[in-house]
């Protein structure tokens, strides 16, 4: 049989190219955080309705970051952190990533509102909308405070999850998303600290390449104030247990001191960024911490 | 590329999908029974 020469364009996309429009590894954390709030959230649920509110949250998640690289195919093929992305890498066309999109956001959605309840699947509509839209779309590309409004949408699992459990919005799931919420920018400051050039050959106009190295790192020192003082806030009042309060005051202290590192810092080669690129990791590995302690706190609790 | 490369996809798709529209069923069963209890 002759062979056809194709080009990658008009090749089908293989399924990991699907896989990895989601953003697989941001999605652990979205997963986690959701679990946490379900876990955390006063009543019980039956574990099918439980998995499918999981699995509605990912599927939203993965909408969500299907739609965000539609939208930046552009930008992405700019930076070196991105261009190997499906669309940048030419491995999909783009229109395949916005039905792919459209398609799992919708069925997610849908099937929050038909097997859990129709408040968290208004929420978690509203949540890809504020990420693809209002983050993506309209803050990104215009204001070095995208991070800071935007990370709003990174914020919503634990409200989702603790909603499909309760059916309400109660003051604990605020202090969560008010949680992450805070966490977002020194954690996505301190990443365009060390990938500043990347962004500004992209055009994005990230703290960093408009205010400076010196000032988004005070930035990131007082951010991290009130993320810690919401983070312990659950505890004194009285909404968790000790086991909680002290694991999330150990951790913010922890936090602090490396948020005060990269504030003293005056290192300008992106490559020896070092306490930049502690502060990142540890921003990841802390909200697993704070987040699993909530649950085991929960747990030692209802004993 | 050549047209095995496109079938191979093509196939690896279809699997793949095969596999989701399955586990879909028993979701939606599971989901069904759960509602019902």
């Amino acid at each position: 049989m002759a062979s056809t020469a194709y080009t990658s364009q008009s090749l089908p996309a293989e399924w990991r190219d699907f896989w990895a429009l989601t953003k697989p590894r941001v999605m652990t954390l979205v997963v986690f955080t959701a679990l946490c709030g379900m876990l955390a959230a006063p009543g019980s649920m039956n574990p099918v309705l439980a998995f499918t509110a999981i699995l509605c949250i990912a599927l939203g998640a993965g909408a969500a970051a299907a739609l965000n690289m539609w939208y930046e195919a552009d930008i992405d093929a700019l930076m070196v952190r991105t261009a190997r992305r499906p669309l940048p890498a030419g491995r999909m066309e783009r229109q395949s990533a916005l039905h792919f999109g459209i398609g799992l956001g919708s069925f997610s959605i849908l099937l929050m509102g038909l097997a859990i309840n129709v408040l968290s699947a208004a929420i978690l509509a509203f949540s890809i909308f504020f990420y693809v839209v209002v983050y993506t779309m309209w803050l990104k590309p215009r204001t070095p405070q995208n991070i800071v409004i935007g990370g709003a949408a990174g914020a919503f699992p634990p409200l989702i999850g603790w909603v499909a459990v309760t059916g309400r919005i109660e003051l604990m799931p605020v202090l969560l998303f008010a949680n992450i919420f805070l966490w977002t920018p020194p954690h996505f400051w301190a990443l365009s600290l060390f990938v500043k050039t990347d962004y500004a050959k992209a055009g994005v106009p990230m703290l960093p390449v408009v205010a400076g190295l010196k000032a988004t790192r005070l930035q990131i020192l007082l951010y991290t104030l009130p993320m810690a003082a919401v983070a312990i806030a659950p505890w004194p009042l009285g909404l968790t247990g000790g086991l909680y309060g002290i694991v999330a005051t150990a951790l913010s202290l922890v936090f602090l001191f490396y948020a005060a590192q990269v504030a003293v810092n005056r290192e300008t080669d992106q490559a020896k960024m070092r306490p930049e690129r502690t502060l990142f990791r540890f921003s990841i590995l802390y909200q697993f911490l704070v987040f699993g302690a909530l649950v085991a706190d929960h747990l030692v609790m209802a004993r | 590329m050549t047209d095995e490369e496109i079938r191979r996809r093509q196939r690896s798709r279809a699997i793949v999908m095969a596999l989701l529209l399955g586990a879909l069923v028993v979701l939606f069963y599971a989901i069904s029974i759960a509602k019902m209890v």
